[in-house]
């Protein structure tokens, strides 16, 4: 499913998500052991990811490449619990929701 | 000692001095008959925004509004003359809902050359005119010039598209006064990628306001946010702004941006250091024409730390524009005196590599969980001022632009109540 300098991260592909509702519904849906192993594996790689993806215009990716995007997406969503919440939830947030009803496509 | 300079009145709030410096009293927020008077005062009369010119690219593109607040539903068109028209979404027939999906109370989108009722197919152009009657002979002394689309004054500012449902308001521009003027010509018009966030609050509008229009709360409820070291310093030393200012009913703070880029890697996120991005945005602004040379409106303060002018335009539209090039604008749509919808929009100007990209969802994903704090205290505040336990409240100088709005909004009330009697 992704370019094969990032088959390391093949085994996270259930990460590899359309929309931030998803992303967002998936990391609530997660234990922190899951979020922290599949961030492990991804946030070293992001560098790089984002060097190769460079190399094609946005609106073209190739189909592994925007899987790999997508993927990347995820972390971006998962930094929070591993990097400060050390929880899936945002603190302080409760019952309040904030849908992202609009999104650039990619 | 303040970190920034204040006004020789010796503070922002005294530089006003109309504000006063007492505390606020709340009711505004909580009565259901001081709601009731705010529609027709406010929301009826003043210019409201309903979205950007973007939205209705070419001929025949249109999207509707829900106004509960002025009970009332909107579409908006581009007609074939490529003006921007709204009308209210009511067909003169038997008053059923022109414009709707299968919710009727749900907003819609898209591109059609006319309109045509689902009740009884009567039509209507996309300027307005009713052009189709079915059986038309069956009815009496008919004339469809009589019966077209009852017409919303609506007009454009920079792209942004207004209504009016009063048909004496002043002109747009005139309202949006000293504040408009100073940002005409910044490139709004690039930033045309859009990420939209909604929600239902359980709060009164003005609440969610009060919320963003100051950051004296900012080191304390997002404290988690920061590295800890980081969040340490900022509660210490606390938030204090560059400048503020009002020309009413309109009010604007301009904020420093240390964040983007920070002078310390050390006291952002792992992410934002490898994104080099964060709740500031991207650190790097986009290659386009209009960030070098920025209006005059803009860091009033003339202040090298400047990062971002957030303006209040009365009543409920919030415009911020962050250093980096990039804005944001937030909506508060009241639909009860205890309840509003929430929208927040966030432009950028369309991302061409990957990496852009990776920086605009940074910073889209950390506004959600920023906004989601937010929220959520709001609805707490809500249940306890109703509880009326405690009416009165003290508002610091870092406030002012909640003084200053609930103020306007009692003006505009007793100025309509007195002008009724
Ligand atoms: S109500 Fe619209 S055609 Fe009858
Ligand atoms: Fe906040």
């Amino acid at each position: 499913m992704l370019p094969s300098e990032f088959a390391a991260l093949e085994p996270f592909s259930e990460w590899i998500l359309e929309s931030e509702r998803d992303r967002y519904s998936k990391r609530l849906a997660s234990s922190m052991e899951e979020m922290q192993s599949f961030y492990d594996a991804a946030f070293p790689l992001l560098e790089q990811a984002s060097d190769h993806l460079d190399k094609f215009p946005l609106s073209e990716l190739p189909e592994q490449e925007r899987n790999l995007l997508l993927l990347m997406f995820s972390l971006v969503n998962v930094s929070f619990p591993v990097e400060v919440w050390k929880q899936a939830r945002v603190p302080d947030s409760g019952a309040a929701y904030m849908d992202l009803v609009v999104e650039p496509k990619v | 000692m303040p970190h920034f300079t204040k006004p020789e009145a010796g503070s922002w709030t005294e530089n006003y001095p109309e504000l006063g410096t007492s505390p606020v009293n709340y009711e505004d927020s909580i009565d259901p008959a001081y709601y009731e008077a705010e529609k027709e005062a406010i929301f009826k009369r003043t210019w409201l925004n309903v979205g950007r010119v973007e939205q209705v690219p070419k001929v025949g593109s249109y999207f509707t509004k829900e106004l509960a607040v002025a009970d009332t539903s909107l579409v908006i068109v581009r007609g074939k003359d490529k003006e921007i028209r709204a009308f209210h979404n009511v067909c003169r027939h038997r008053g059923n809902k022109l414009v709707w999906n299968d919710y009727p109370g749900e907003e819609v989108k898209g591109t059609c050359r006319q309109f045509t009722c689902k009740y009884h197919a009567w039509r209507y152009s996309l300027d307005g005119d009713l052009t189709f009657v079915q059986q038309e002979k069956e009815f009496f002394d008919l004339d469809k010039a009589d019966y077209g689309l009852k017409l919303v004054r609506c007009e454009v500012w920079e792209g942004f598209i207004f209504v009016n449902l009063d048909p004496e308001a002043q002109p747009l521009k005139e309202y949006l006064g000293e504040f408009a003027k100073g940002l005409e010509g910044y490139p709004f018009h690039e930033m045309t990628e859009v990420f939209t966030y909604k929600a239902e609050i359980g709060s009164n509008w003005k609440l969610f306001i009060d919320a963003f229009a100051e950051f004296y709360h900012a080191p304390v409820l997002h404290m988690k946010q920061a590295v800890k070291d980081e969040a340490d310093k900022l509660f210490n030393v606390g938030y204090e702004a560059l400048h503020y200012e009002i020309h009413s009913p309109h009010s604007m703070i301009s904020s420093w941006g240390g964040m983007s880029p920070p002078k310390d890697l050390t006291i952002v996120k792992p992410i934002e250091r490898a994104l080099r991005s964060g709740l500031f945005g991207p650190w790097e602004a986009p290659d386009i024409e209009g960030l070098d040379n920025l209006p005059t409106g803009l860091n009033p303060g003339r202040h090298r730390a400047w990062g971002n002018d957030s303006f209040e335009f009365f009543p409920n539209m919030t415009l911020l524009i962050w250093k980096p090039g990039w804005y944001l604008t937030y909506h508060y749509w009241p639909t009860a005196v205890d309840r509003h919808l929430f929208e927040a929009n966030l432009y950028f100007v369309p991302a061409k590599t990957a990496r852009e990209r990776l920086k605009q969802e940074l910073a889209a994903v950390t506004f959600k969980e920023y906004a989601l704090q937010d929220g959520n205290t709001l609805e707490a505040t809500q249940t306890m001022l109703k509880s009326r336990v405690v009416t009165e409240f003290p508002l610091c100088d870092q406030e002012l632009l909640l003084r200053h709005l609930h103020k306007t909004v009692a003006d505009y009330v007793k100025e309509h109540t007195d002008a009724a009697q």
